[in-house]
């Protein structure tokens, strides 16, 4: 295995991903692009089921190996393809190079261990650190995490806590490492709207603090735009559009992101009524033919039925739309 | 709550249950048909003899005066005397289960031994070959009848293939170690006797084991079950997500919380082990409770039984007592909001 070299973290390509059931196979991702390179932050933005967290999952290795099928594309993370990696070798890799924060805080920490027994476990899986070392290294990510009161937090038992501040201590887990890249996988959505500020906040301010890499995944295009510095809008296992988060919202470029932008209070044209989608995600067990979206959009003709490429539109643009290509030839 | 005021809070359940069962067994055995007089004194004695007899058991006092004679005795740790060995009960039960108690446990620790690592491989390989392997372990466990899988086992290591001894606790001609507890495994040790010890650890054998199959088998099946939910557990994936080897995420992750939901069938396997030891102990020539209370049974030793009813009532609360104890200690919500 080679150690993290060059810019690029991870580097996913035309992934495709299959989960076998019996009813057959769910095409879950479909050509899924995208790439985190160190230090910044990305969003992946869609509805339930579009695929984001399956391909971050899938480049950690995280899905179940039974079910998950990859049949096309490829992922290298740090430089490795982690399906090609040993277990020892993922057990480096996670934690260490990249770390995941899961959305369901109220069950993501082992309700019959003590929280710090918890972070100083994963700390000394990965650092050369005594028990009094790991202890107080702890003691610092959770005061970090704005914790004021770390010895007793870590005395405490998961049950013991608000999801607020069992998330704040997943946070502190997922960066006790300093590890390179760090998944926020809706970290926020279980989470009181009180607290959610407060969360996304610290993240931000830990990963930039770090110069930590952050892949950011949420259905929330508001919680995106305030933190992301680019961001890919994934449709039906699809990458819809792809551009720096500034770009992308002041011109919308795929129908899918112009809807989902129209949905949002904040973001939508003012003085305007909230939009909503209509029709639901194309059934990915029999996933019609060329553009996915073709169904819900506005703007579909005759050459919808084949599928749109990811076509550059401006320096550190992209989009998959018919429309949006013929615009830019006919530019 | 705290584990103290929990065993005090139980400990005065206690005298409730045992007062309940002291109730239903007396009015039972003054309904069942058959006169212990009678069967003491024989088909033929005279009208004398039996009213003699009669009073001798106090037999001839008013019901309620027979109760009140029978709590204080109770109260006072007497059962009564046998009617079939003339001595006390209490006496009895005290010579006598010590070694269904060492056969029991020693079942219940081989059924844990080999049932939970078979459970948890079982989980996390399913449906490969060791699940289905234990799969069918379990069904045979579970279905085979206890008399007919001890005969078998005696057949084969005793008769054909002569490793095991079949019967009794120890080998004739080594003497039994001094009592103390009455489980020749401790006593023996602590008498510094390794000869018994090991005589004796031998003689556990195969009554243990085939006392533990039957209960293996369900053990087997709940940790795979119980493994199979914990492993789906959010939990767990941070565990994994954060590159905790495997033997962590199982060992210190996964089999506490597995171990939570599996405790109260090991309390009632226990219950369930004494129960078969009754017909384990036949087969093997094993001189404990099991042997005692057929033949009271048999002999309508009324004190024998109902002494045996309120000690196995009492071994049934303590068991469950045991078992909200290893709540307390497996799940720490049990244990600091009670």
């Amino acid at each position: 295995m080679t150690e993290p070299s060059g810019d690029v973290l991870l580097e996913i390509t035309d992934l495709s991903l299959e989960f076998r059931t019996y009813r057959g196979p769910i095409k879950a991702l479909n050509g899924v692009s995208l790439n985190v390179r160190a230090g910044e932050i990305v969003g992946i933005v869609g509805e339930s089921g579009c695929g984001k967290s399956v391909t971050m999952m899938a480049a950690t290795r995280l899905l179940p190996k039974g079910s998950a099928h990859i049949t096309g594309g490829g992922i290298r993370l740090f430089g490795n393809d982690p399906m090609t990696l040993s277990e020892r070798e993922l057990q480096h890799v996670r934690g260490r190079l990249v770390s995941t924060i899961f959305q369901e805080p109220m069950n993501a920490l082992n309700p019959t261990r003590r929280i710090g027994e918890q972070i100083v476990e994963v700390i000394r899986r990965h650092q050369r650190l005594d028990n009094a070392a790991a202890t107080s290294k702890a003691s610092g990510l959770l005061r970090d995490m704005l914790i004021s009161e770390p010895e007793r937090i870590m005395q405490a038992y998961p049950f013991e806590l608000s999801g607020g501040m069992r998330q704040r201590v997943l946070i502190a887990m997922a960066f006790s490492c300093e590890p390179k890249l760090i998944i926020a996988d809706e970290p926020t959505t279980a989470l009181d709207v009180t607290v959610q500020a407060l969360i996304l906040g610290l993240i931000k301010h830990k990963a930039m603090s770090t110069g930590t890499a952050v892949v950011f995944i949420s259905h929330d295009m508001a919680v995106v735009s305030q933190l992301c510095d680019r961001l890919y809008v994934l449709y039906a296992g699809r990458v819809a559009e792809a551009g720096t988060t500034a770009s992308v919202l002041a011109a919308p470029a795929h129908p899918y992101t112009r809807a989902l932008i129209r949905c949002l209070p904040g973001l939508a044209p003012p003085k305007q009524p909230l939009e909503q989608i209509p029709g639901t995600l194309p059934d990915l067990l029999d996933p019609p033919a060329g553009c996915l979206f073709r169904a819900r959009c506005r703007e579909a003709n005759d050459r919808c039925v084949s599928v749109p490429p990811l076509a550059a539109m401006e320096p550190a643009r992209r989009a998959a739309c018919w429309r949006r290509i013929e615009e830019t030839q006919a530019a | 709550m705290s584990l103290i005021s929990t065993i005090l809070r139980r400990l005065v359940l206690l005298v409730f249950v045992v007062a309940g069962v002291a109730v239903i067994t007396f009015t039972i055995s003054h309904l069942i048909p058959g006169d212990p007089a009678q069967l003491i004194a024989g088909d033929k004695a005279s009208a004398e003899t039996l009213a003699h007899v009669r009073q001798e058991l106090g037999l001839d006092k008013p019901v309620t005066q027979q109760f009140v004679i029978y709590v204080k005795q109770l109260l006072s740790g007497d059962l009564g005397q046998s009617l079939r060995t003339r001595r006390p009960v209490a006496g009895d039960i005290a010579l006598f289960l010590p070694a269904t108690l060492e056969l029991g446990i020693a079942a219940l620790v081989t059924a844990i031994m080999i049932g939970v690592p078979l459970g948890v491989l079982s989980a996390i390989y399913k449906d490969g070959p060791v699940d289905q392997a234990a799969r069918v372990v379990s069904v045979a466990g579970i279905s085979m009848p206890v008399f007919w899988f001890g005969l078998a086992l005696i057949l084969l290591f005793y008769v054909k293939i002569p490793i095991l001894p079949g019967s009794g606790r120890i080998t004739l001609g080594i003497a039994a170690p001094p009592r103390i507890t009455g489980f020749f495994l401790v006593d023996s040790l602590v008498a510094g006797d390794l000869k018994a010890f090991w005589s004796s650890l031998y003689h556990l054998i195969l009554p243990a084991f085939v006392l533990a199959f039957a209960n293996l088998g369900i053990i087997t099946r709940q940790i795979r079950a119980s493994m199979l939910d914990v492993l789906q557990e959010d939990y767990v994936r941070t565990a994994r997500a954060n590159g905790l080897s495997r033997s962590a995420v199982i060992l210190r992750h996964a089999l506490p919380n597995a171990l939570i939901p599996s405790v109260t069938l090991l309390g009632l396997a226990f219950g369930d082990l004494l129960y078969g030891a009754v017909l384990t102990e036949t087969i093997f020539a094993w001189p404990g409770m099991g042997s005692y209370v057929v033949s009271s049974i048999q002999t309508l030793d009324f004190p024998a039984i109902m002494g045996f009813t309120i000690v196995a009532s009492l071994g049934y609360v303590l068991i469950n007592l045991a078992v909200d104890l290893s709540y307390m200690v497996l799940d720490p919500q049990i244990r600091e909001l009670g």
